[in-house]
């Protein structure tokens, strides 16, 4: 601009334009590219999310159906040896019935119940003349037990033929589903040839149907039967663990940032724990597994891998989220509301609890949420209070052993079984994601209440 | 049992404290005829107070201090021959089977008679000190409410005091927090402190080798616990992440708040930090069963050797979990500069580019780097990700797509399933775990002074 132009030689003027010229056009193709750039890095952050969920979802949905047998089981007299139950009046005292009754027990218990089923196998196939072991691997290990239980319950049924749903073994429905590549020689695959066949014909006849997996919701884990394995036991212990957090975490983290925002007074201490808390928020959280281990284990003597641990680790790991999020809530209440209170002669406490309190418990609301989930998908410090023990009970009360949700999935990953696992495991992930989605769907629709009355 | 037994105590304490409280008011003001300077209720939340607080007080000391109590006991209840002839561990094993022995849970093997001895008396003493402290808490109690109840009176500022008391309760909470701090330092102080008594801090900070052997009984050999291959491990995994993260994070933060749409915002937005939301197990699995595979196969297919689980494959994964808190914490800074810079700029001709590059990011740089530190201080102490995917090969190496191993992987294999901190073999977890928290505090401590030095500027 502070060149002097020369308005006599025009050929020097035209090539300035021109200068000009290709500096603009320069220039805006530099700002197209940045542009460029821009929408670039929000495509690939979106295509990320696009994959991680497409992932999970074509993996995860065909578990949600597992391949069940539907077999009509001659409870054969010949097999079932035990005979009928005893019955009360044929026994003198109540301590010979019980003992007639253990006795029948234990002969249920040694009878081959799994004989029945290849025995119906057998009645439903001759020609393949399949061997006993070829029969049991197509069922899941614990159907014998399912048969023994319910016999048991309805002795009735000696050399009655039911038709009985048994779940496919983890090997049947892999084949069934095609996880396996079906195209390997014999030596490297899991199921014999004669059961490989059984399960395809019987999958062509209609005996075999790829039902819904309830079982993935009622069961707890397994490793004998891994086919029937489920999430019960985890999804109690989560439960157990998320009420520990609302129960601890939520009107610890609502009274600090109380205190915080409207009691403390200016000074080093309320610095000190103002920094202090920014911190917690940022220290990893497997730094709360260690300080779960030293001090509620070792020193509280608490019980191992049980919820009440987990979720006090937990509540600790989530306080610095619910206090921060609950502080952005009180400071959006008007002062005008604050010093109307104090005009009419509240006192503090009062115009706290009685008026700037109700206004912010939807964002309480939404910041307890905001922690729950954070707290439900933690894995990291669970691990290290010994939450990945195998449990294959529900939890009755959370001091009882117990697993978690996320610790499930870390468990089933590492699976030996790996193809029927992998999907098992993004099954319990979509289980996991749900329910966060869930949890914030709430927030978020909290949050827009909390909006629209202001 | 014991807990409902406390709890059922310190409430009925609770709702005889208030009722008495509430009626003694009303009744003092009746016969006076004057007016209660506060009202009934504040009168009983008062007594209550009163109560409770010291009754609680008696039942946490006894919390606190009763299982250390229990053990002298147990320790002063083995016979002195017997004792003489025990090693240190020996004791401490006597001493665990004796409490098992006396919570009914019984041991493995035959009891010995001075085990079973103190397993009973060590009972007993359980009960009768529950017994004695439970009745020590009522009768506190009662003490308790006998004198608030003694000073009510007209005049009586009942709801000072207990404003005083709730204000008192609010600064004891946010005090968690700070015990939090402390329990956590402390924890890892003391059980780091007992790993160093095994190894020597300078062999564990400098050393190359990281090959702890299993804790068996009796052989000398310790192995080695080298950290710098773990911290080496740490760095390139959270290098990567970086390298990966801070491109595409910061771009979509400069998208999102120079140039979208405010609608297309509102809807990318919350897309993206869907991804903050995802648990990192997920991660892990998404980086276990997809990113190293396919980083596998695009790395025979260009003649590379990668490895499926390997630094890179943490790394990406790790960078995907971090792109929303970069983009959400730039678009925050971003946001925060004053719209005059980006007129004055504009007014001179610049292209919208142009400003973003040359006027608003050098404003906001401090913020931005403190947004970095953070995400590096997240991406150091991320656990599950690189626990299923990194490999787990604790090896100096400099290769990426080699497996490599962190110090949080090996929090968690040394420590998991462990709950008896005896040797060097746990406790290194410890020293690993105050490592690592050394180093987020820095970076945290240096992000959100430099985070809120560049908010002052512009406030």
């Amino acid at each position: 601009m502070t060149d002097i132009i020369d308005t006599s030689d025009r050929s020097q003027t035209q090539a300035r334009l021109g200068r000009i010229r290709e500096g603009l056009s320069r220039r805006h193709r530099n700002e197209l590219i940045f542009r460029g750039l821009g929408i670039g890095a929000i495509a690939i952050a979106l295509a990320l999310v696009a994959t991680l969920f497409w992932q999970v979802l074509s993996k995860g949905v065909p578990a949600f159906t597992q391949a069940t047998l539907h077999l009509d089981i001659t409870f054969d007299e010949e097999i079932v040896t035990a005979g009928p139950a005893p019955i009360r009046s044929d026994h003198g005292s109540v301590a010979e019935y019980e003992a007639a009754v253990l006795d029948w027990r234990r002969a249920l218990a040694g009878t081959n119940w799994n004989a029945l089923i290849e025995l119906a196998v057998r009645n439903e196939l001759p020609d393949l003349e399949p061997e006993p072991a070829e029969v049991r691997r197509l069922v899941d290990n614990n159907a014998g037990l399912l048969l023994r239980q319910m016999y048991q319950d309805n002795p009735g049924l000696l050399n009655q033929t039911v038709n009985v749903s048994l779940l496919g073994s983890a090997d049947t429905d892999n084949w069934l589903k095609g996880t396996v590549n079906r195209d390997l020689p014999d030596a490297r695959q899991q199921l014999s040839p004669v059961t490989r066949a059984i399960a395809d014909r019987f999958m062509a006849d209609g005996t075999i149907t790829m039902d819904f997996a309830w079982h993935i919701f009622g069961n707890t884990d397994s490793r004998t039967a891994p086919a029937s394995a489920g999430l019960a036991g985890a999804f109690i212990g989560s439960l157990y663990m998320m009420l520990v957090v609302i129960v601890l975490a939520v009107p610890i983290g609502v009274a600090s940032a109380i205190y915080l925002e409207e009691f403390a007074p200016k000074n080093r201490i309320t610095d000190l724990i103002e920094i202090n808390i920014n911190n917690l928020a940022a220290v990893p959280s497997i730094v709360f597994g260690l300080l779960g281990a030293a001090v509620f284990i070792t020193y509280f003597r608490l019980p191992i891998s049980a919820p009440i641990v987990g979720g006090l680790v937990l509540t600790l790991m989530t306080l610095p989220t619910i206090i921060i999020a609950t502080r952005s809530a009180l400071r959006q209440v008007s002062p005008s509301l604050r010093q109307a209170a104090l005009g009419l002669g509240a006192s503090k406490t009062q115009m706290v609890f009685h008026h700037v309190l109700p206004l912010t418990f939807p964002g309480i609301l939404t910041a307890t949420i905001i922690g729950v989930a954070q707290a439900l998908g933690e894995t990291a410090p669970l691990l290290l209070i010994g939450m990945n023990a195998f449990v294959a009970n529900i939890p009755a009360t959370p001091f009882d052993q117990s697993s978690a949700l996320p610790v499930q999935i870390y468990l089933w990953q590492g699976n030996e079984n790996r193809n029927f696992f992998e999907a098992r495991t993004s099954a319990a992930i979509m289980v996991l994601l749900g329910l966060m989605i869930f949890l914030n769907a709430i927030a978020i629709f909290l949050r827009s209440r909390l909006e629209r009355n202001k | 049992m014991n807990n409902f037994i406390i709890a059922a105590t310190l409430l009925v304490l609770l709702g005889l404290a208030y009722q008495v409280g509430l009626t003694r008011s009303r009744a003092v003001a009746d016969a006076s005829g004057q007016r209660l300077h506060s009202r009934p209720t504040y009168h009983g939340i008062r007594v209550a107070l009163w109560v409770v607080i010291p009754a609680a007080l008696v039942l946490g000391l006894w919390a606190l201090f009763g299982p250390g109590v229990a053990d002298s006991f147990v320790r002063s209840q083995i016979p002195a021959d017997v004792a003489a002839t025990l090693e240190p561990n020996q004791l401490n094993n006597a001493i665990s089977r004796i409490k098992a022995i006396a919570s009914g849970y019984g041991v493995i093997g035959q009891p010995q008679p001075f085990e079973a001895d103190a397993a009973r008396a060590l009972s007993q003493f359980q009960l009768y000190s529950f017994l004695i402290v439970v009745l020590a808490a009522a009768v506190i109690g009662i003490g308790m409410l006998l004198y608030a109840r003694s000073r009510i009176a007209p005049g009586l500022r009942a709801r000072n005091q207990v404003e005083r008391g709730i204000t008192l309760l609010l600064l004891a909470c946010s005090g968690v927090a700070i015990l939090t701090t402390v329990g956590i330092v402390a924890s890892l102080l003391v059980e780091a402190l007992r790993f160093f008594t095994f190894v020597n801090p300078l062999d564990f900070f400098f050393g190359t080798v990281w090959n702890p052997r299993f804790a068996t009984t009796g052989t000398g050999a310790q192995g080695d616990y080298g950290l710098l291959p773990l911290l080496w491990g740490t760095i390139m995994v959270a290098t990567i992440a970086m390298l990966f993260a801070v491109p595409v994070g910061l771009m979509a933060a400069i998208y999102l708040s120079q140039y979208a749409h405010p609608r297309v915002r509102s809807v990318i937005k919350p897309i993206i930090e869907i991804l903050a939301g995802i648990p990192t197990i997920v991660y892990g699995f998404f980086a276990l069963v997809t990113v190293g595979p396919f980083l596998a196969g695009f790395g025979a297919s260009i003649g590379l050797n990668i490895r499926a689980t390997s630094a890179a494959t943490a790394g990406l994964v790790m960078g995907i979990m971090i792109i929303p808190f970069i983009s959400s914490l730039s678009d925050d800074i971003l946001r925060q500069v004053p719209q005059s810079l980006r007129d004055g700029s504009l007014g001179l001709g610049a292209t919208k580019s142009e400003t973003i590059r040359r006027v608003i990011l050098p404003a906001a740089l401090p913020g931005v780097v403190g947004a970095f530190l953070l995400a590096v201080s997240r991406a150091i102490g991320e656990t599950m990700i690189v626990v299923l995917a990194a490999g787990n090969s604790p090896v100096l190496r400099f290769n990426p797509f080699e497996p490599t191993s962190t110090v949080t992987v090996t929090i968690v294999n040394q420590l998991t399933g462990d709950s008896d901190f005896a040797g060097p073999q746990s406790l290194v977890a410890f020293a690993l775990g105050l490592t690592l928290f050394v180093l987020t505090l820095i970076l945290n401590v240096a992000a959100l002074t430099i985070v809120r030095r560049f908010r002052e500027q512009y406030d």
